[in-house]
């Protein structure tokens, strides 16, 4: 990979602050890394090819700002590390992505619902994040925005389809919703983005006759680098080919 | 070779996924600077995980071979289809891909014109197409389905 860097140039701060950015860096980075590997598992299971192919590139695009946020959190890890280290090498008790999206995934409307969440939440932080000090953060932030919002919208789409669709598709996503709330509430606190995305969030179940489920929240989050066994699993699958050929590349 | 040849050969590389439309018209080539006997060429991704990048990166030290070239990517300003220039949109029209519309600060769907008969008569099939940057239309005058190139 060509080398990346920004045309203003990376402001790392101090070194205490580096630490901290590179710990919300690695949040970012770990939602969309193993976001992206959930969705892949669609590939060639979609209900329909062209709902494969959405998949595919939504995976795509999600890893595609794993990279450049690993990238950036692998820069200011000391001594400094590449995305394939972080991604490859990391324990999972380094890990930060959350829980909501390292579970296995279910059927169809499980995976919609956790899209939804998801892209929702990421929507917000990106977009806000776009006017960030960091010139590097946000001009990842900036570019991320704008394919969250197709993914975003591709989540809705489904949600009003399958909510106000046949009685099994609107029972499917109602236990989707049910499951997957609590580690949505997990995420949030309660800052302008946050509150923005419930209410992004509380519209379209609302167009979708869909309830809002009530608050809970599960734990862990996965923020603190506390996991369920099914990240060990995923990071295990991802991490097949390098472990049994180190160093290898292609 | 001269500072205008050198530019003139980075904006004629194809791009590998649209091999219909230099990178200069898709608008990812965002500069090349000669300095003594070397360049250095800035590209920017259409999507973050455009998986050309490296393949255009290639392609473009092997259009300057001999000649020493840094291929630097740059994610600020991000790109915007409405950085493809007019010969570009033409190229991807007559490729059969309908060109993007401008990028709409409002929410609002413009009518896609069928690259097939011209027909504006065209309705969405997915957002989502053969690469990350293309949408799948589907044209209700002559049936065909076709490509385009979404707005970002
Ligand atoms: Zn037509």
């Amino acid at each position: 990979m060509p080398s990346t860097r920004c045309e203003d140039g990376p402001d790392a701060g101090t070194a205490g602050a580096a630490a901290s950015d590179r710990i919300y860096l690695l949040g970012l980075a770990d939602d969309a890394l193993i976001a992206s590997h959930r969705l892949s598992e669609w590939v060639a299971r979609a209900p329909d090819l062209e709902e494969d192919i959405a998949l595919a590139n939504i995976a795509l695009d999600l890893l595609g700002q794993a990279r450049m946020l690993l990238g950036y959190a692998g820069e200011l890890t000391d001594p400094v590390l590449t995305e394939d280290d972080l991604a490859y090498l990391r324990p999972a008790d380094e890990f930060r992505n959350a829980v909501l999206v390292e579970r296995p995934n279910g059927d169809f409307a499980v995976t919609i619902v956790r899209l939804l969440l998801l892209a929702a939440y990421q929507y917000e932080l990106y977009a806000g994040l776009r006017t960030a000090a960091d010139a590097r953060l946000a001009a990842i932030a900036a570019k991320s925005v704008k394919e969250v919002a197709y993914h975003r919208d591709h989540a809705r789409l489904w949600t009003l389809r399958l909510g106000s669709g046949t009685a099994e598709s609107r029972r499917r996503m109602e236990t989707a919703l049910a499951a997957e709330w609590p580690w949505f509430c997990a995420l949030l606190g309660d800052d302008r983005a946050d509150r923005s995305c419930r209410h992004w969030v509380a519209e379209v179940l609302g167009t979708a006759t869909l309830e809002l489920p009530e608050d809970r929240v599960a734990t862990p989050s996965g923020r603190d680098g506390v996991h369920t066994p099914d990240l060990d699993a995923i990071l295990a699958e991802m991490r097949e080919v390098t472990a049994a050929h180190p160093g290898a590349t292609w | 070779m001269s500072a205008a040849e050198i530019r003139e050969r980075v904006a004629a590389v194809l791009d590998p996924e649209l091999p219909m439309v230099t990178i200069a018209d898709l608008g990812i080539l965002r500069a090349v600077e000669v300095d003594g006997g070397a360049a250095t060429v800035r590209i920017t991704p259409t999507y973050a995980g455009c998986p050309a990048m490296e393949a255009i990166a290639d392609d473009i030290v092997a259009a300057l071979a001999p000649m020493p070239v840094r291929v630097e990517v740059v994610l600020a300003p991000a790109w915007t289809t409405d950085w493809i220039t007019a010969a570009g949109r033409a190229a991807l029209d007559a490729a059969g891909i309908a060109p993007p519309g401008p990028v709409a600060q409002v929410s609002l769907e413009l009518a896609v014109r069928c690259p097939n008969c011209g027909s504006l008569e065209t309705r969405e099939l997915s957002r989502f197409s053969s690469t990350a940057c293309k949408a799948l239309r589907v044209c209700t005058t002559c049936r065909e389905p076709f490509d385009q190139v979404k707005p970002l």
